[in-house]
């Protein structure tokens, strides 16, 4: 499979970068080079085989539906590029 | 008087415990070699000498107090900029989070501190821990303190993502630093510069509060100068965690303890889909003289296979982007980090100027082709497959294990290459890591050790893998190799 220039450009979209047409048509190549290389996995025999869905076989924990933490909005604030009257600051989203 | 900057772990742990010398002096000298270096290696993003004194000063104060001192006491360290450090600039090297000082720390730095060490600074390293070379931090390159012996003044790759920690720990910057590992990013770094390091079992050392790149592979471990300062930093930094769900509920064994280069009775496995057509002349021959070096040790050698080798590398290169992209959703203008809001922008607008002005190109690429992979119609013809492919690689390793102890491979296809050599095609420094991602897409334990100097001068490492919480096995062969390759090379000091 590879992509062209349209379907970097949905990607991109879908993963929220932006991308100026020049840096679309210098990632297509790349990108096609890094797909035709990883088309190889198309080789293995993969029937009855599962996915890997834990590389160490461990359980997952459950704990006491309690509070534990909290009380720390100015902590959680600390580093926003726009805190206001103690919440995230956001462009306006309704009109 | 010793100069204290030659020491290791354990030898400056031991004298400052023995009143040979103060902790505090340890961690002067040491903030003198980082001041001196960083025009030349840029091995730090922030230097954090006061810090460095501050720990020095509590552990001095504990001794003449007669109060038990901790396993890394009087330990200056650097910590890799991927580590949460509370009120001190943590940015895995991208513009994304300049500026970002968490309000928490780390596990692994906290149990650092705890036992004894100090920060002398956060380490450079590839923007979100992605690349080989340490050549795509916003903070600019790492250069290694290693030359090539032709006369020629190069510029040296230090290895990647941990090249600040690599580069730091040879050029005597630091005793030991922290690193982690992903696809090889502790051990390549550390065999391109003549020095020890380890990547545990995944869920051996918490990842909270670890910068993510690809959750089910990422695994932080310490970088030294030998075998046994990086058995007691692992032991410093493993341990069960509440706050990391794959974190591992195991008791941390006392692998410092338990060293032992006595190899009688063990089995090596040298796996024969590693030794690949055009390998580089001076690292089979290397890898031959561990393998006699292993012998020599009491191990029997037995051929190995793994079958599904060749298909690691592409397999991560679907599975450890997917996952990034996911994680690094996180990066979005508003909670943290940096925010990029053109006039008259609206939310969307304002998450894409942001991303594309926090993130580095390689950073990019990454979360494209992860999107791509993951993206409806792919999924399966991707992702799915590079998990199942997952599973047979683990399955090799399992089988191999059933024949033999641990395995030993060399780290990586060739030694140091030239800052700038592979930065144009983004495959070819992918496939450096090809020894190094079968091991991580199996969570495995697997250390690197160096072993030589390859025709140009440069270190050659060797890798030892073991089997799931087998450490020891891993850092008992590495000591085995450790004492008969007599690694004494250092880089001569031209900075």
């Amino acid at each position: 499979m590879s992509v062209d220039t349209a379907t970097v450009a949905r990607i991109a979209a879908l993963a929220r970068i932006k991308v100026t047409e020049p840096e679309l048509e210098e990632m297509v190549p790349e990108l096609n080079g890094i797909l035709a290389w990883i088309e190889q996995l198309g080789e293995v025999d993969v029937t009855g085989v599962e996915p890997m869905t834990a590389v160490i076989e461990n359980h997952l924990r459950l704990r006491d539906d309690v509070v534990t933490d909290g009380g720390i909005r100015d902590a959680v604030l600390a580093n926003a590029p726009a805190a206001e009257h103690g919440f995230f600051g956001v462009p306006k989203v309704i009109e | 008087m010793t100069q204290l900057t030659e020491l290791g772990v354990a030898a400056i742990r031991d004298g400052v415990a023995k009143g040979e010398f103060k902790a505090v002096e340890v961690a002067e000298a040491f903030n003198a070699n980082v001041a001196a270096a960083q025009k030349a290696l840029n091995a730090f993003i922030v230097a954090t000498p006061e810090k460095a004194v501050e720990a020095a000063q509590a552990v001095d104060a504990d001794r003449a107090a007669g109060n038990a001192l901790g396993k890394m006491a009087g330990v200056p360290i650097g910590m890799k900029d991927l580590f949460a450090t509370n009120g001190v600039q943590t940015t895995a090297a991208s513009h994304m989070l300049e500026g970002f000082k968490p309000e928490y720390e780390s596990t692994v730095s906290q149990k650092l501190w705890d036992a004894g060490a100090g920060m002398l600074g956060k380490l450079n390293l590839d923007q979100f821990a992605m690349g080989s070379s340490n050549e795509t931090s916003y903070f600019g390159n790492v250069i290694s303190p290693w030359k090539r012996n032709d006369g020629g003044n190069a510029a040296i790759a230090p290895g990647g993502s941990s090249g600040g920690s690599s580069a730091a720990v040879s050029a005597r910057l630091c005793p030991a630093a922290t690193g982690t590992d992903t696809g090889g990013s502790i051990r390549q770094p550390a065999a391109f510069t003549g020095i020890s390091g380890i990547k545990p079992t995944y869920g051996r050392c918490s990842r909270w509060g670890v910068v993510a790149f690809a959750s089910s592979l990422d695994q932080a471990g310490p970088m030294a100068r030998d075998v046994r300062d990086c058995a007691i930093m692992l032991e410093a930094m493993a341990g069960f965690d509440p706050k990391d769900s794959t974190s591992l509920d195991m008791p941390v064994p006392e692998w410092d303890a338990g060293l032992s280069a006595d190899l009688r009775g063990k089995k090596v496995g040298v796996p024969r889909e590693y030794r690949m057509d055009g390998m580089d002349d001076d690292v089979a021959r290397s890898w031959d003289e561990g393998i006699a070096w292993l012998k020599d040790a009491g191990a029997e050698i037995v051929d190995i296979n793994l079958p599904h080798t060749k298909y690691a590398l592409p397999a991560y290169y679907i599975i450890a982007p997917a996952e990034a992209s996911s994680n690094l959703a996180r990066y979005d203008g508003v909670r943290y980090g940096l925010r990029d809001l053109p006039e008259g922008a609206g939310l969307q607008d304002m998450y894409a100027a942001t991303r594309a002005a926090g993130f580095g190109a390689e950073v990019k690429r990454r979360i494209l082709m992860g999107t791509y992979v993951l993206s409806a119609g792919f999924y399966d013809a991707y992702y799915t497959q590079a998990q199942k492919v997952r599973t047979l690689i683990a399955r090799d390793f399992k089988a191999a294990f059933d024949q033999v102890d641990v395995i030993l491979a060399p780290t990586a296809p060739t030694a140091a290459f030239g800052l700038g050599e592979k930065t144009a095609d983004p495959l070819s420094m992918y496939l450096n890591d090809v020894f190094a991602v079968p091991a991580s897409l199996a969570g495995l334990p697997a250390m690197s050790v160096p072993a030589g100097l390859n025709r140009e001068g440069l270190p050659l490492g060797l890798q030892i893998i073991g089997k799931a919480f087998d450490e020891q096995g891993v850092l008992n062969a590495g000591l085995a190799i450790e004492q008969r390759a007599g690694f004494t090379a250092k880089p001569e000091k031209w900075w």
